[in-house]
């Protein structure tokens, strides 16, 4: 510590020389290497962050192959090789739930994808700024309410003492049974996710457009295009490298779907409708005990997962794109 | 873009167009609005008006306090949201703290370790730990129940870093030449050049923490008791499960708080959000998102 202060006041005291060639090359080098230093001592308490909370966690994956007793520890129980997987693979109820995944996921791709897209064209076509700025800000809010209020918000407004509802009965129409219905649950979750989502999600597009050059309207313009044309030949041609990254890391994250979203509903509708692997390892252990198994179907999750955002990465470069990781 | 700027180029819109496009608009607005002014006006009315209308209010004919006031009054809800309060604020500090000087030690060439690091912490994107062993981790470290295992474990988004680090690279090159002519020390370039520079940086990620800080319920429920909850936890057990969507809640007792209680807690977990968000705003429109989304 003593050399660093030393070395600091001697940068000081020797400035005129630093327009020295030679002399500046010098002193930059003595600078690098405390620069260096303390630029690692900086970047130590993030560091330490990482290590502990995420690889340190990570090596716990090793109790997937135990079978955990939390009395003896992670390190004490005893060793069961693959019974864990095998156990999972032979669970019906794991297979449910993968299914379920797999099956919201692509409910998602389907009818979630294409909203934010939509919207974004039809904010980007807004000429009236004032207009389009008040309506992405009141798009944008809803991916800053946590999913505990979301949920509350669809009770209040779809439950069975809800406002739909509630219309409905004046009307006298029947009425509508969503929440806490399990055959609704899917749809449901989607129309959440529209809800939350889909106005943040318009940002990457709107982005994308923004992009367009201006003098390419014009041109197709003057040569005749009306605006379907234009939209044809212009916009789409310029954004379809968005799309096609976003649809393909959607596609490498098909195993994610909103675990808190599905947690806090879960109870209401039963597993059948509403399991899905993230919450299959949340209730088997933390709520079941059933650590090394819990983590086996994490572990399996976590594997498959990476394998495949890491191949949606390749296919997005294969196809000319720039993917997440460079 | 000026107000209004329709290019010279582009044909007069059809009417039919304009008003399709007005329809769409409006309810976007709507479906985005009515679900909190359901909760709001529900909020506010009374308890017998709320439930001769079958569990909620579009529009208060005689607006109350009252549900708001018997919140205050202390319990449950008041201890929630000072907890809330404090993680939110103590954690912000500490996650902007740590990504700061990560993110800048990794914007800076030639850092000892820095490639590694950098490639450690974005391998972390591509695989997450998982919930078992992380629950375990905590466990082991002897966290449980501490409100510091609502914040170690989030400590830093690989995301928010991301963006941090972007803005520190684009920052030029020569106001750090500059500094280092002057004779500033690392730190000294941190603190007077750099952080003066990145307000909207330090801005923007410091809101998504605090946001993230304030909207999180699921650490709470896996390593808190009850009686250290903060308040999104206490939304999920008293309103959502209330409601019948889980039986969580049945044992403690609060179950049957008047429906109008229920709302009113909602409205408090919202409207801090809807307290920062236009400054959120205001930052989004300076690109400081866009220009990270795209790298």
């Amino acid at each position: 510590m003593a050399a660093v202060v030393r070395e600091r006041t001697g940068t000081e005291a020797v400035t005129p020389s630093r327009h020295h060639p030679n002399g500046a090359r010098t002193k930059r080098k003595g600078f690098q290497s405390r620069r260096s230093r303390t630029l690692f001592l900086l970047m130590l308490p993030g560091l330490g962050y990482f290590l502990v909370f995420h690889y340190g966690a990570l090596a716990g994956n090793v109790i997937a192959f135990k079978d955990y007793v939390p009395f003896d520890g992670i390190w004490g129980s005893p060793w069961v090789g693959l019974g864990n997987f095998q156990r999972m693979f032979q669970d019906a109820e794991f297979w449910d739930a993968v299914l379920n995944t797999l099956w919201i996921a692509v409910l998602q791709i389907v009818f979630y994808f294409p909203v934010p897209l939509a919207l974004a064209l039809l904010l980007h076509t807004l000429t009236w700024s004032t207009v389009r700025r008040f309506v992405q800000s009141v798009a944008y809010l809803p991916h800053f309410i946590s999913w505990v209020i979301v949920v509350a918000l669809f009770q209040q407004v779809l439950g069975d003492t809800g406002m739909l509802n509630g219309y409905l009965g004046d009307a006298g129409l029947s009425t509508v049974d969503i929440i806490g219905n399990p055959d609704a649950f899917k749809p449901l979750t989607v129309a959440q996710v529209i809800w939350k989502d889909a106005g943040w999600g318009t940002i990457i597009f709107l982005a994308a457009l923004s992009q367009v050059d201006e003098q390419q309207y014009e041109a197709a313009a003057i040569d005749g295009a009306g605006p379907w044309r234009r939209f044809w030949h212009v916009t789409l041609p310029a954004i379809r490298p968005v799309i096609v990254l976003l649809l393909i890391m959607r596609l490498g994250d098909i195993l994610s779907v909103g675990f808190e979203q599905m947690l806090l509903q879960r109870d209401a509708v039963g597993p059948e409708a509403a399991e899905i692997i993230d919450t299959f390892v949340y209730y088997q252990g933390i709520v079941g005990g059933d650590y090394g198994f819990a983590a086996a179907a994490g572990l399996f999750k976590g594997v498959i997962g990476a394998l495949l955002v890491y191949a949606a990465n390749k296919v997005a470069h294969r196809l000319g794109e720039q993917g997440v990781y460079k | 873009m000026s107000a209004s700027a329709r290019p010279a180029w582009m044909e007069k819109p059809r009417p039919t167009t304009q008003a399709a496009k007005a329809v769409a608009l409006v309810v976007v607005v709507l479906l985005v609005c009515v679900p909190f002014l359901v909760i709001l006006s529900t909020s506010l009315a009374s308890p017998k008006e709320v439930v001769d209308n079958g569990g909620w209010v579009l529009w208060p004919t005689e607006p109350t306090t009252q549900a708001y006031r018997d919140i205050f009054e202390g319990g449950i809800v008041t201890h929630a949201l000072g907890v809330s309060a404090g993680v939110t604020v103590v954690g912000t500090l500490f996650s902007l703290f740590c990504t700061v000087t990560l993110a800048y030690a990794l914007s800076r060439p030639g850092v000892f370790g820095g490639r590694p690091v950098l490639l450690l912490v974005l391998f972390t994107f591509l695989f997450p730990p998982g919930i078992i062993p992380s629950f375990l981790l905590v466990k082991e470290l002897g966290l449980l129940d501490s409100y510091g295992s609502l914040i170690f474990p989030v400590l830093i988004n690989v995301f928010n870093l991301v963006v941090m680090r972007g803005f520190f690279q684009s920052i030029p090159e020569e106001l750090y030449e500059a500094a280092r002519l002057d004779g500033a020390g690392d730190w000294r370039v941190l603190w007077s050049v750099v952080l003066p520079l990145s307000k909207a940086a330090l801005a923007v990620v410091g809101l998504f923490y605090a946001v993230a800080y304030w909207n999180s319920w699921f650490y709470a429920s896996l390593y808190l008791e009850s009686d250290h909850w903060p308040l999104q936890q206490v939304l999920r057990t008293y309103v959502v499960a209330g409601s019948g969507l889980t039986d969580a809640a049945t044992s403690e007792g609060t179950v049957n708080a008047p429906q109008t209680v229920q709302m009113a807690v909602l409205v408090i977990a919202t409207v801090p959000i809807l307290l920062i968000y236009p400054f959120l705003q205001k930052y989004f429109t300076k690109g400081v998102l866009t220009g990270a989304i795209k790298s």
